[in-house]
């Protein structure tokens, strides 16, 4: 290794340029301090894109696979998720999980920063839906949400642009659920459905989850950082923070990296902001455990890795006599939140949403259609898939996950990235609350699909390659004791390190993450601009 | 939540290796054992020239794993599956699935992705072979009445007090 060397001060160095580390790179731009960001990736092209190929589908378990351990590039970290059933997925570079994301942008619900006082489990979050919401409403205009006013299942909100299609898939189950009476609503989509903001509208690629050719798909690469890039904060690539250096006050003193030349850098900053998602940020602050913070930084309440929430997913689908959409079209337009709330005739607290998917493209419907069994090897192969193809629909449930301690990141002994630097290791079993719910969502999703004439019905639960959503590894609290950051993002232990990314949820909200992480990175940087002058008191 | 989410295809990393003479013969046999050529629908199988000649250029990050399951193919065959007569190959093949459901599933993965790509095949389909992108395709808007009952059983979300 080359001797460390060490760069000019910063006043605020922001970790990571995914979702939550643009967004505060963006808001706090505003404020004319010099702002870092460090990214261990690069910048994606959208021109290497799996559907701009003739092998779109291949590709998308190469490059652009969603699991970091499959990927294996320079840009990757390992993780050891042998000790889980739901295997950790992400994308390294900046605009971070935003760039194959499928989009699905549903807020949490008012209940959900309540659960404590409504279900008498987990704990209450120290903000609320109130407090947020001006925060949904901007994070909605900066990614360019589509989507249709007037959902029941939300208290009022405008809408940015309109929805995205339902098809020929979206009608079918549309009206099966209206002949079972549930609920159900296009999904907020962070896809454009018309031009915005330079942004071309979707074309239907239908491959929306490994990087959207088309830019319709709002990753934050081309979203909140052009913006922040025009208002001058830098952005250093394929830069990998290791830990976080302090000092004899207990203060954030700057971040130790290797740059791409595999040079190990000292970045002095005045304010340290995290923004690295429920893996990468315990990681670090386990990897930056010190003399004056021997169990990690910001850990003086063992909180730091604990309370992982993976959003179980059990998921079902059915083969139908007519065409629908196949693949065409994107991933999410459709959504239930019929059994969002808790009711205790279920037998589980809490609940969880339906996402609605349309078919598959010609190989993963072979692959799928041969693991599921409905279409044979052999004699009667092509038969079947002709069956298949074009003709199926489905749904996924998307559990509300409770924290439990034993459910939590730590250093792995042996795994390193390609740097030297320790890997996470994840525990993580599925609680018993979770179960049941996983096996109601898939009771009437069976019915659902029933309801709208689906045959071949076939059901998975839970999804293994599905650990998307990364929470509450460094969770926020008024109680020092009992949580890692404060109700506006400041670390309790380290009064200049803030944490924005989905490690600071207190419940899990049985929703995609993505609109509220970035709903609190905007919140935070706006409670940082509005006290900028004692900030450290 | 994408349709890789589902399948994962694994873990495991590292760059392609081309498959060994004889790895490949167990390949191309079992892929014409999985996907026959048909006349009836005008398409070759998946043991093709061109499709098998694909086929070894898409193998990727899954060699290591495919490699342990054409090894044991060709272990339950006694040495090479390619060796055996044709129904005899079938019924060995029929066993081990029967036995091991999980095996082939890399096997399936592999041969999917050569073969539902060729154009021959995907035109048979009435697809056009092309990329996505640019083009994209068209999706129908949908009936938005259908939500009128939804709207008319009105709100549904708690009041969290």
């Amino acid at each position: 290794m080359n001797r460390a060397k060490k760069n000019d001060p910063v006043d605020v160095l922001i970790i990571g340029a995914g979702a939550s580390g643009a967004a505060v790179a963006w808001s706090l731009a505003e404020t004319r301090m010099r702002i870092v960001c460090l990214e261990q990736g690069d910048w994606p092209d959208s021109s290497r894109y799996p559907s701009t190929g003739r092998d779109f589908e291949a590709r998308q378990f190469e490059d652009y696979a969603i699991s970091p351990n499959r990927r294996g590039s320079a840009a990757d970290y390992p993780v050891n998720d042998d000790a889980s059933p739901i295997k950790v997925a992400n994308f390294n570079g900046v605009g971070g999980g935003t760039v194959l994301y499928a989009g699905h942008f549903p807020r949490m619900h008012p209940s959900d920063f309540r659960v404590r006082s409504l279900e008498g489990v987990a704990d209450d979050w120290p903000i609320d839906y109130g407090t947020l919401e001006p925060f949904y409403a901007l994070n909605d205009k900066m990614m360019g949400v589509a989507s249709l006013e007037g959902d029941p299942a939300y208290p009022p909100k405008g809408a940015v642009m309109p929805p995205l299609p339902l098809g020929r898939t979206g009608e079918k189950m549309g009206r099966a659920m209206n002949v079972l009476g549930w609920h159900w609503w296009p999904s907020d989509c962070a896809i454009t459905s018309r031009e915005y903001e330079g942004r071309a509208p979707c074309i239907n690629l239908g491959h929306c989850g490994h990087g959207c050719a088309q830019g319709a798909k709002a990753s934050t690469d081309i979203t909140y950082w052009q913006e922040a890039l025009r208002n001058r904060v830098e952005l250093r690539t394929r830069c990998r923070v290791s830990r976080i250096e302090t000092d004899d006050d207990r203060m954030a003193t700057g971040v130790w990296y290797f740059d791409a030349d595999g040079q190990e850098v000292f970045q002095p900053a005045e304010i340290v902001v995290m923004a690295c998602n429920g893996i990468g940020t315990p990681r670090i602050l386990l990897n930056s455990a010190s003399e004056r913070f021997p169990d990690g930084l910001a850990n003086s309440s063992g909180q730091v890795g604990r309370n992982l929430m993976f959003h179980p997913y059990a998921l079902a689908r059915g083969r139908f006599d007519e065409l629908l959409d196949g693949f065409r079209g994107s991933r999410v337009f459709m959504w239930s939140m019929e059994f969002y709330e808790t009711d205790p005739a279920r037998g589980f607290l809490r609940g969880y949403c339906y996402q609605f998917t349309r078919g598959y493209g010609p190989v993963v419907t072979a692959v799928n259609g041969m693991a599921d069994g409905v279409v044979p090897w052999g004699e009667g192969h092509h038969e079947a898939y002709r069956r298949l193809f074009d003709r199926q629909a489905g749904l996924v449930s998307i559990c509300e996950d409770l924290p439990e301690e034993i459910n939590r990141v730590t250093l792995d002994p042996q795994l390193k990235d390609g740097n030297g630097i320790p890997a996470p290791k994840i525990d993580y079993r599925l609680g018993d609350n979770t179960k049941k719910m996983l096996d109601h969502s898939l009771a009437r999703g069976v019915d659902i699909l029933k309801a709208a004439g689906a045959q071949d019905i076939v059901t998975r639960s839970p999804l293994p390659y599905a650990g998307w959503h990364l929470m509450g590894t460094a969770r926020m609290g008024t109680d020092p004791r009992r949580s890692v950051v404060n109700e506006w993002g400041r670390a309790h232990d380290v009064r200049n390190l803030f944490i924005v990314d989905g490690s600071v949820f207190v419940t899990s909200g049985g929703v995609n993450p993505t609109s509220t992480i970035q709903a609190i990175a905007l919140y935070v940087a706006d409670r940082i601009k509005a006290r900028l002058h004692d900030l450290f008191d | 939540m994408t349709s890789s989410t589902e399948s994962g295809a694994g873990a495991g990393g590292g760059g392609a290796v081309a498959l060994s003479p004889a790895e490949a013969a167990c390949l191309r046999v079992l892929a014409g054992h999985m996907i026959p050529p048909s006349a009836a629908y005008g398409v070759p199988g998946a043991d093709d020239a061109a499709i098998f000649a694909d086929m070894m250029t898409t193998v990727g990050r899954d060699r290591e794993a495919l490699s342990r399951t054409l090894a044991r193919v060709d272990e339950a065959a006694g040495g090479r599956l390619s060796a055996l007569p044709r129904a005899t190959q079938a019924v060995l093949i029929a066993r081990l699935r029967a036995a091991e459901p999980g095996l082939f599933a890399v096997v399936e993965a592999v041969v999917s992705r050569a073969y539902y790509r060729d154009d021959r095949v995907l035109r048979s389909l009435g697809l056009e072979p092309r990329p996505p992108f640019p083009k994209g395709y068209a999706v129908e808007e949908g009936d938005w009445s259908l939500l009128d009952p939804v709207r008319d059983r009105g709100p549904i979300h708690r009041d969290a007090g």
